[in-house]
């Protein structure tokens, strides 16, 4: 076993490669067909790569952009994403804090109480949660994240909570008996430790909220505002017949971001996702 | 510390929890209440007992997403365990290029359900046009291993992190101990490996359990329960129960039918942390 080791390492980066080409496919194909023109996007010629003929140029990342309001789109969807992100990392990591050091019945219940509200589908409040939102006038994209922290504080709270329990406590009580109020001790002491962690969840509540499709195609209302998601639904959902050049254009408009995103943090992304996975 | 903390409750604990109140526990009660009501708002509901979950029982198009999602379900989280698990292994040997390989596996899972579903709707599609096989909106069959496909790709990249950072906690002395005693690369997998790594698999059992379950946006954008809701799970099946459908019973059943889904999710994953939990070995 030991002597094959140089072969059959080779051997595996060679299957491991041709893998790795396999499963970028289903996106080069879309890439590929979005520079086509409508005519040439047949099934036929599907996997084929465009010519000099069927080259279309960016005419349809033009029409995707120009004729759907993609802009406002991407506005409120990172808006949403930014503003969620923020209030679920802030918020709830001085709630884990709190309902971990404070040991009562009332946290105690709290906390399973958000545990259970990461278990439960969405449906079973989906219909109540849009007429609350309505009738809180939270159902514009410049409110939602109250409906994110509220929704999202169930994964956040359970991560934050796990890494506080590891914090010995003694570095708070010095710093308590040093004179630091408990938002002090909190801002100055906890949080610099609890680093590692909002980088986790903030990556882990980032990735859902940037691509959730229900809850905001039913909070908000959807006349006014559409997040990325909604678009592609709609694009996809209102044409009779629809044209998929622009159809594509826009797929690859919405991963194109991601990819930049995820190449540039690739590193922390990763480590973000095993960090919170062991944490659960 | 506690006293002068408990002071604090209000700035630390409530912006959480009134937004969690808002976002979860009054749509939550509501939510079970209006289950025994008749209603198509939450303002003019009326009570009306079980009668709702007698006839979100009877809906044969329910039953037959719940068949779907259990089908769904078992194949996808056996296939994206195993698969993930296999390239963990392989990706930590130490190979050149482990990082990128890493990195390509992953990235699926950034995409969105709706995006995922539309960019597999079009690639099987094309499959099966040229093969002269009926196209998703006809073809169930398609519509099932689609989704398999479709939910193995966004998610064994995820799982494998889980895996290698499992793999990686392994300590190395044990497996060198093991090989000195003449153990195979076999009996270490199955002896060392997998019992050392059984908090990595109660992670990904959960989470791909929890995932399947609860799939909507992939299997709306996928084939949307065409043909003839054939290819339907779970929360699609709700959600056309509540906005697809004429009649103004149709929300309370569709309500009733959200709370028998939701009791069966809650059973389900905490028999299966409970089962998997037991089989973690103490480091």
């Amino acid at each position: 076993m030991k002597k094959k080791k140089g072969e059959g390492s080779i051997l595996l980066t060679v299957i491991l490669a041709i893998c790795s080409v396999a499963w970028m496919y289903p996106i080069f194909m879309i890439l590929m067909n979005s520079l086509k023109i409508e005519s040439a996007i047949t099934t036929a010629g599907a996997f084929q790569l465009p010519d000099s003929e069927t080259f279309a140029g960016l005419a349809n990342y033009a029409n995707a952009i120009n004729s759907q309001g993609f802009l406002a789109s991407l506005w409120y969807s990172l808006f949403i994403t930014v503003t969620s992100v923020i209030a679920i990392v802030i918020c709830c990591s001085m709630c884990a804090w709190y309902i971990s050091r404070v040991q009562t019945k009332v946290s105690n219940a709290l906390y399973y109480l958000f545990v259970f509200s990461m278990v439960v589908p969405f449906q079973m409040v989906m219909f109540t949660l849009s007429q609350t939102a309505d009738m809180l006038k939270l159902n514009n994209p410049y409110n939602l994240w109250v409906i994110y922290l509220g929704f999202g504080a169930g994964l956040a709270v359970f991560m934050f909570a796990g890494f506080v329990k590891s914090i010995p406590l003694e570095i708070e009580e010095s710093a308590m008996i040093d004179g630091c109020s408990p938002l002090q001790t909190f801002f100055k002491i906890v949080l610099p430790m609890l680093k590692p962690t909002m980088v986790s969840v903030g990556i882990l509540e980032a990735m859902w909220v940037w691509n959730d499709y229900l809850l905001p195609t039913l909070v908000l209302d959807i006349k006014k505002y559409k997040t990325i998601p909604m678009l592609i639904q709609y694009f996809r959902g209102s044409y009779g017949r629809v044209s998929m050049g622009p159809m594509m254009a826009s797929i690859m408009l919405t991963v194109i971001p991601i990819i930049i995103v995820y190449v540039l943090g690739q590193k922390h992304i990763i480590k973000g996702v095993a960090a919170g996975a062991v944490k659960g | 510390m506690e006293k002068s903390l408990r002071r604090y409750a209000w700035i630390f604990v409530l912006p959480t929890l009134l937004a969690f109140t808002i976002g979860f526990i009054i749509p939550f009660l509501e939510g079970l209440y209006l289950s025994f009501c008749q209603f198509t708002t939450v303002g003019n509901a009326t009570f009306i007992g079980i009668g709702n979950y007698i006839e979100a029982l009877q809906d044969e198009t329910f039953l037959h997403a719940g068949l779907f999602t259990v089908l769904v379900a078992v194949v996808s989280i056996i296939f994206i365990n195993v698969v993930a698990f296999v390239l963990a292994m392989m990706l930590t040997q130490k190979l050149k290029g482990t990082n990128f390989f890493r990195a390509v596996f992953f990235m699926p899972n950034l995409i969105g359900g709706i995006v995922l579903g539309y960019i597999w709707q079009i690639l099987i599609n094309c499959v099966l046009s040229l093969t002269a096989q009926p196209l998703l909106a006809l073809n169930a069959t398609a519509g099932y291993w689609g989704m398999i496909i479709l939910l193995g790709w966004q998610q064994i990249g995820y799982m494998m992190i889980i895996y290698i950072a499992g793999l990686q906690n392994v300590p190395d002395d044990l497996l060198e101990a093991a090989r000195i005693d003449g153990a195979t690369e076999w009996e270490i997998l199955w002896k060392i490996k997998i019992p050392m790594v059984m908090p990595s698999i109660t992670i990904c059992m959960f989470l791909t359990l929890t995932n399947s379950f609860k799939l909507y946006d992939q299997n709306l954008a996928l084939t949307d329960g065409a043909p003839n809701d054939m290819t339907q799970m779970f929360a699609l099946n709700i959600f056309d129960t509540f906005y697809a459908r004429a009649g103004k019973a149709w929300k309370g059943i569709g309500q009733a039918k959200a709370v028998i889904f939701s009791v069966i999710v809650v059973i389900i994953s905490s028999f299966q942390l409970g089962y998997t939990r037991k089989r973690e070995v103490q480091q």
